[in-house]
């Protein structure tokens, strides 16, 4: 039995999405259908681009807690400004990116707690987010709209979007050099800076990456919502983390999975689901999806220990 | 010394270019002062060996050689040529390598993907094949036989494969050869065959012309291997010369200094009844009695703090506070593991003695400030107020609290480790006053330090080497040449 540590962190995302899936199409085997898979999971194509910005910047050992408001600030630009004057909104939308690449950068110079820096611009965020849209509306761009409802043949939208994000994340950040210099920096910075490399642009670079995601999942959530809300996304920085970390990642270390945190943003939205065909009432229902993360998360814990004896031996 | 304007051009020598010299390097770490005009060439073809104590200036200059630490006087040259600015990519280009002593790849990375981090130029389409063969072949030349798999995460290595990896990377040439290559105890972790492998590779790139720095505790591997040995103490060069003209005993004297330190009035305990003991994995078991001061000695990091934690957890219960402690201890990181740095200082001096203090789960705030008041006085902290912060206090000042945060326990056992550590003379000749007090009244003291001086205050000294008691030092005995030639291994393993 001799399996590599990064297939074997792959095991309890994908076994907990297939049984979730497995409980989901027993209680309603509707749900076997090409419309009941995009049902499923459509709404799980922003949340998993959330997980994998937010990976991106857990691969630097940070974490984003702004990454709900950033998504909703995000669709609400993408509702206006993108909708009506589509190159103001693309300007706004790059100086945000920048904003983040600066965080990156005042974060490593002041060495300043990334939690409490993107506490503060949660705030910055959401705050914009309501001078933009004060009342739930706006309209989607037409193009982010006709992409999430487009029906490809065979399989829906949203099990391609997944894979294709997944793989694409994966050749970005697990394959290319870029990805190994963001990778080293969580794993030892020093090292990296001893080789001569730039911890500076790598941490920019990281951070302005991440944005790019999360750009992606504000435009995909209001091209599935047709409009936005100043509130929309705030469940998505719990989710994120979750996400992560479900899909084998780790809060330090630079020890990530993108694919794995695909996964684990879809198991998440298949809990909602689950948990609602189960008629459980929705006053339990947080409470519940909690008890499955604390589940998955144990096996997690269980399946490190016996890596970690494995490796001893 | 030179002080030529940048780039200016060192008129020819008799002798080749140095592959890099340090000329006059002075560094200071507030007060302590690391490195005291260190001048050192280093041409091609050579393996110069560096030795010295802990805190003589070994790994400082090794940080200037490698750009990662500029010196706040001196100048770097390199083939003749003044380099201003100097740094860790400018030292790169010049071919420098270094290996450090603590392990320095990303656990989380693959050994290719590590490759890839340490040469930057070897980006593009295609680099992870590159990258396994230029590791594969550099392991292999080095250590023919290895049986590492480049293409498995380092996290998964075992501490010796992660040395060996590492000092494959440092050997390896990815269009940019390496000239001078800096191996900081580089076979720590590895066993005699392994150990013999790399020197002898060692040996076959400095033939061919490549320069290595060897800095090792093994003195055998040095005398062996290097071809002019520098001694290193208190931040300057007190000794070089050609290897021949070392052997290991000289090598030893070199390294201690000739003034005898005075000595304390010291008292032979050792046979009382032992109030703790621990048997160790290996070597020797330790023990201390009641009223003695034992000392820890070695080189640091040769499990000293370790043994003092083991003792610390097998001494104080792990789930509910006993009403008396049967030990304290005083940390020597007094910023990672010793202040709270927003407490005033005498919530930093009483947190330990809490429960003294309180009654029925409240703290009497009067008992507290007495308590204050009467350590205040009898060590001599320097504020006007006792409820200023921690952080007003001078170093030494901050570390006479934490002494008296210990004291003021009950605890019988006292365990520190390294505790004066950029303390000032003063303050440090209060302190052994105190300790001696203490002692007479028979509490005892397990004290590690890697300062010769201290060892001489105690009763008996116990020497560490590779996580183990290797010696045991009592009265007279007790001696920086002792301490030394029982730090340094004698004989190759």
């Amino acid at each position: 039995m001799k399996l590599s540590t990064d297939t074997l962190r792959l095991i309890v995302p994908v076994v907990s999405l297939l049984v979730l899936l497995a409980g989901v199409f027993y209680l309603q085997p509707r749900a076997m259908s090409y419309n009941g898979l995009n049902l499923l999971f459509n709404l799980a194509v922003p949340i998993a681009l959330a997980t994998v910005a937010q990976m991106l910047i857990m691969a630097v050992n940070d974490l984003d807690l702004s990454m709900g408001t950033f998504v909703s600030f995000v669709a609400c630009v993408a509702a206006t400004y993108l909708h009506d004057t589509p190159l103001l909104g693309a300007l706004i939308l790059l100086a945000a990116i920048a904003v983040y690449a600066a965080l990156g950068v005042i974060i490593y110079l002041r060495d300043l707690p990334s939690i409490v820096v993107t506490l503060g611009m949660s705030f910055v965020w959401a705050g914009l987010a309501v001078l933009i849209l004060p009342a739930p509306g706006g309209t989607a761009p037409e193009w982010a709209r006709a992409v999430m409802i487009s029906k490809p043949p065979l399989l829906p939208m949203a099990i391609i979007a997944s894979a294709l994000l997944a793989i694409f994340a994966h050749l970005l950040i697990m394959r290319s050099s870029f990805g190994v210099l963001i990778r080293g920096v969580g794993g030892n910075q020093r090292s990296v800076q001893r080789a001569g490399w730039s911890i500076l642009m790598a941490r920019a670079s990281a951070y302005a990456l991440a944005a790019t995601f999360a750009v992606a999942a504000g435009i995909c959530l209001v091209g599935l919502t047709t409009s936005a809300d100043a509130n929309i996304a705030l469940r998505y920085t719990l989710l994120s983390i979750a996400g992560v970390i479900l899909g084998g990642g780790e809060f330090t270390g630079g020890r990530i999975s993108p694919i794995g945190a695909v996964i684990g943003a879809l198991t998440l939205t298949l809990a909602g689901s689950f948990l609602s065909f189960l008629r459980i009432s929705p006053d339990w229902q947080i409470g519940a999806q909690g008890a499955i993360l604390i589940i998955v998360l144990a096996l997690r814990l269980l399946l490190n220990r016996l890596e970690s004896k494995g490796g001893a031996a | 010394m030179p002080s030529l304007p940048a780039a200016a051009v060192l008129p020819a020598a008799a002798l080749p270019a140095a592959v890099l010299e340090v000329a006059n390097a002075a560094v200071r770490f507030g007060e302590v002062r690391a490195l005291d005009g260190v001048s050192l060439a280093i041409l091609p073809g050579e393996c110069i060996g560096l030795v010295g104590h802990n805190g003589a200036g070994k790994s400082t200059i090794v940080s200037v050689i490698n750009g990662g630490l500029t010196p706040h006087q001196g100048e770097i040259f390199s083939d003749g040529t003044r380099l201003a600015p100097y740094g860790i990519g400018v030292a790169r280009s010049r071919g420098v390598r270094c290996v450090f002593q603590e392990l320095s790849l990303c656990p989380n990375l693959s050994i290719i993907e590590n490759t890839r981090i340490m040469h930057r130029t070897l980006g593009g389409f295609g680099w992870r094949t590159r990258a396994a063969a230029i590791i594969a072949s550099s392991l292999d030349a080095i250590f023919p036989g290895h049986g590492i798999d480049v293409s498995g995460p380092v996290g998964a290595l075992s501490i010796a494969q992660r040395q060996m990896v590492e000092i494959a990377m440092a050997f390896s040439d990815a269009g940019q050869p390496p000239r001078l290559v800096i191996l900081d105890e580089p076979t720590s972790s590895l066993d005699a065959g392994l150990a013999a492998q790399l020197l002898a590779h060692v040996r076959r790139f400095v033939a061919s012309g490549g320069a290595v720095i060897l800095i090792s505790h093994m003195l055998n591997e040095i005398l062996e291997t290097a071809s002019r040995i520098v001694v290193m103490k208190d931040g300057k060069i007190v000794a070089e010369r050609a290897a021949g003209g070392f052997d290991h005993a000289g090598l030893v004297e070199a390294m201690g200094s000739a003034v005898p330190h005075q000595t304390a009035a010291r008292r032979n305990l050792a046979a009382t009844e032992p109030v703790l003991d621990l048997a160790l994995p290996k070597g020797q078991p330790f023990r201390a009695c009641k009223g003695e001061v034992v000392g820890l000695a070695g080189l640091g990091g040769h499990g000293q703090t370790r043994m003092l934690l083991a003792l610390f957890d097998h001494h104080s219960p792990q789930w509910w506070p006993r009403r008396d402690p049967a030990v304290t201890f005083v940390a020597g990181d007094r910023r990672e593991n010793g202040i709270f740095e927003l407490w005033s200082i005498l919530k930093n001096m009483t947190v330990a003695a809490l429960g003294d203090l309180s009654r029925r789960g409240l703290v009497q705030d009067a008992a507290e400030a007495a308590r204050g008041a009467e350590w205040k006085s009898r060590i001599e902290i320097r504020t006007p107020d006792m409820n200023n912060l921690i952080l007003s206090l001078s170093g030494g000042n901050q570390q006479k609290v934490l002494f008296a945060r210990a004291l003021s326990t009950r605890a019988p056992v006292v365990l520190m480790d390294d505790p004066m550590r950029g303390v000032d003379v003063g303050t440090k000749r209060e302190v052994y006053g105190m300790i001696r007090a203490e002692a007479e009244a028979g509490r005892t003291f397990v004290w590690y330090s890697t300062e010769m001086e201290e060892m001489q205050l105690c009763d008996r000294v116990y020497v560490f080497r590779e996580g183990a008691i290797v010696a045991e030092l009592t009265g007279e005995a007790i001696s920086e040449h002792n301490i030394l030639r029982a730090s340094f291994k004698a004989e190759a393993a």
